[in-house]
């Protein structure tokens, strides 16, 4: 049976299990019935022309995991910020780890989204925002049909969370090959600030799929610090979906950091609905063999006086693809928009290739809008300047790779979070650098 | 210290040295000078290592040892220091890092172990006083916005750091005025020693003025066509370099 039949046929079994009286269970039902129309993208679409699903969406993945499955902290102590104070949201194989997470609800709800969409005293907020800003392309009506489990979090007005929040998936390999839906619903309201890191990490060498959904609703002059560590295996893939709706003077930034997987498809959506609000779009690429990362962007805006920055890095090495492809929409009303877009690559592999498309839709008359893309080789006669002052040929070339994606780093707020992407590039460059960007 | 042998290198099969003998013993200062397209620069850069040269014939001796094979690194870990005619922006990397780097890399490779971080910090505020180079600077990316006097007082900041054996100056005086010239000058002076050795790569004499070189050789199409004491930079720079041409073509 093909994937496509596979996960309609599953759904038919899981949808009476679920929330059967609540309004979750139309949307739901909706959903499905888009995925049966839509599928699975393909390259004839033209935000898929560069990424092909084909290779990941052969295997006979298992939708529900039959088993939970247990695992010791220390196995996995390494995949977690565990330096700084943090609350944990953790999931094993897509099931909520009650004893690797440290979840609350004093004041603010930092919790599951199944306790979120099965209890009534969580409905308001179910109701107000639960697929209110995600899209209704194929994947993600996938991921609503299925939606069960992810991080539920809700901070009310004028509230700082303390701790920055970590949501991690882990998964086994208890199953042959691993098909996941994560659901993030992440509500900031007004002048509320909260900073999440996401990671997605597998712990087999089986395949695993895992296409996550995350909304992000920030109210008037919220601010949202979203990181996402993208370093799993190369046998996992991820397709993120990412949807952000800004009220005035909110202020969203959210980095992508993505070095593993075997594919990686970013669908990162801004929507400013307001004005005076400020969209930041950054990530920094390093991956080699054989290894696909596509940056799929848009920012929308909507309302005048707003501001986005996109600021893209990626280096490429061996057989490694990238895609970038930035969408800005500026409606005629967004008078007074300042929009900046970046995306510089560097091939270092002969058979590395990044395919990067701006794309920039301006309607409105009176707007500062910009875009550059570059690709380049590491440049040489830095190489030669660097070796004569001694530092060897592989640090030379780590160091300006280093430098490169610098512009990404620098603006990671959590220290330990800046430590921890320097040791993941240090690693990946195969180096070991006496001081921290 | 170096000794260079019938030294014939080039650049995408077009020959630029065309034989350059040359000796340098610790404690000399030798001025290398010469019109446009000489090839002194190329000489300077073969010495360092540059890959974008081919030596097709003759010998790199430092030390008694050949050093034709090895890449810039490693000479520089022996102790072959170039200072750059314009050298390489690299930006997101600061001053101070770049030093770390360099200079722990360097200690690595005569298997020592890192230096100390307070001697670290020591060793870069004298060396920075003594080029009156402000401490905002060494935070800054390394050369890039730099004035070109703020990159020749880096690059000899960087040279009183390394501590090399052999530095060669390659037009270290163009772009510079007056006093970034003196003060270049004095840290050059500061760190000259019996120890070690310097190649002054110039047009003009008046970086000579302030160093005062054991020996000036000039070049002319790829070869050395004449040496003598620092009165040979005197008669150049008043008379030009035509009499040379004359001479050589004669």
């Amino acid at each position: 049976m093909e994937l496509k039949e596979k996960l309609i046929a599953s759904f038919m079994a899981f949808e009476n299990l679920v929330d059967i009286d609540s309004p979750v269970h139309d949307v739901r039902s909706e959903a499905i019935k888009e995925f049966e129309t839509k599928g699975f993208p393909s390259r004839r679409d033209e935000a898929w022309k560069y990424t092909s699903l084909n290779s990941i969406l052969k295997h006979d993945y298992s939708v529900f995991p039959k088993s939970e499955s247990h695992i010791d902290y220390n196995d996995i102590k390494k995949y977690f910020i565990h330096d700084i104070d943090t609350y944990k949201i953790v999931f094993i194989d897509g099931k909520y780890s009650s004893h690797l997470s440290e979840t609350t609800h004093d004041g603010v709800d930092i919790c599951l989204m199944s306790s979120a969409l099965s209890k009534p005293k969580y409905r308001p907020i179910i109701e107000n925002y639960f697929n209110k800003v995600a899209a209704k392309d194929g994947l993600t009506s996938l991921n609503t049909a299925f939606s069960q489990e992810g991080a539920y979090i809700h901070i009310p007005k004028n509230k700082s969370v303390a701790k920055p929040i970590q949501i991690i998936h882990f998964s086994t390999g208890n199953e042959a090959a691993l098909m996941l839906q994560p659901r993030n619903l992440i509500v900031v309201d007004e002048n509320s600030h909260v900073q999440i890191v996401e990671r997605h990490q597998s712990l087999t060498e089986n395949p695993v799929l895992t296409n996550s959904v995350t909304e992000i609703f920030a109210d008037k002059r919220a601010i949202v610090d979203y990181y996402k560590i993208q370093n799993d295996n190369e046998n996992a893939s991820l397709i993120d979906s990412t949807f952000i709706n800004q009220k005035q003077e909110s202020c969203a930034t959210v980095h992508t950091f993505s070095f593993g997987g075997k594919l990686t498809r970013n669908n990162l959506n801004f929507y400013q609905n307001g004005e005076r609000i400020d969209s930041t779009l950054k990530g920094a690429t390093i991956i080699g063999n054989r290894q696909h990362v596509d940056h799929n962007t848009l920012v929308h805006h909507i309302e005048p006086n707003c501001e986005s920055h996109q600021d893209y890095k990626g280096i490429f090495d061996d057989h490694a693809t990238g895609v970038f492809n930035g969408k800005v929409l500026v409606n005629r009303e967004a008078q007074k928009t300042n929009a900046f877009q970046a995306n510089n690559n560097i091939l270092i592999g002969d058979k590395a290739s990044i395919n990067t498309k701006p794309q920039l839709e301006i309607f409105a008359d009176d707007v500062k809008c910009s875009h550059g893309c570059t690709i380049g080789q590491l440049d040489e006669s830095a190489m030669f300047y660097m070796r004569s002052r001694g530092i060897p040929e592989k640090e030379a070339k780590a160091l300006l790779m280093y430098a490169f994606s610098n512009n990404v780093l620098s603006s990671v707020k959590i220290p330990e979070i800046k430590q921890r992407i320097t040791n993941i590039i240090a690693k990946k460059l195969g180096v070991n650098i006496g001081f921290d960007l | 210290m170096l000794k260079i042998i019938d030294l014939h290198a080039s650049v995408e099969d077009k020959a630029i040295l065309k034989g350059i003998n040359l000796e340098i013993n610790a404690g000399e200062v030798h001025a290398i000078m010469g019109p446009n397209g000489s090839g002194k620069s190329t000489l300077a850069s073969v010495i360092a290592g540059k890959e974008d040269y081919e030596v097709t014939q003759g010998d790199i001796l430092f030390e008694d040892e050949s050093i034709n094979e090895l890449a810039p690194e490693e000479r520089a870990h022996k102790g072959v220091f170039l200072s750059f005619q314009y050298p390489t922006e690299i930006p997101g990397v600061s001053v101070t890092n770049f030093m770390k780097t360099a200079i722990n890399e360097t200690r690595k490779a005569r298997k020592l172990g890192d230096m100390p971080a307070n001697e670290m910090l020591k060793m870069i505020r004298e060396k920075s006083e003594m080029l009156e180079i402000d401490r905002k600077f060494l935070s800054r990316s390394l050369n890039e916005g730099f004035s070109g006097g703020e990159k020749k007082r880096n690059e000899i900041f960087q040279l009183a750091m390394l501590e090399p054996k052999l530095a060669i100056l390659d037009e270290t005086d163009s772009g510079l005025d007056i006093d970034a010239l003196r003060i270049v000058a004095s840290g050059v002076n500061k760190i000259k020693s019996k120890d070690n050795a310097v190649i002054i790569i110039t047009h003009y004499q008046r970086l000579l003025d302030y160093i005062i070189p054991d020996f000036v050789h000039v070049m002319f199409e790829g070869r050395i066509v004449k040496s003598g004491g620092k009165e040979l930079a005197l008669e150049l720079e008043e008379k030009g370099y035509d009499w040379i041409r004359e001479e050589v073509n004669a």
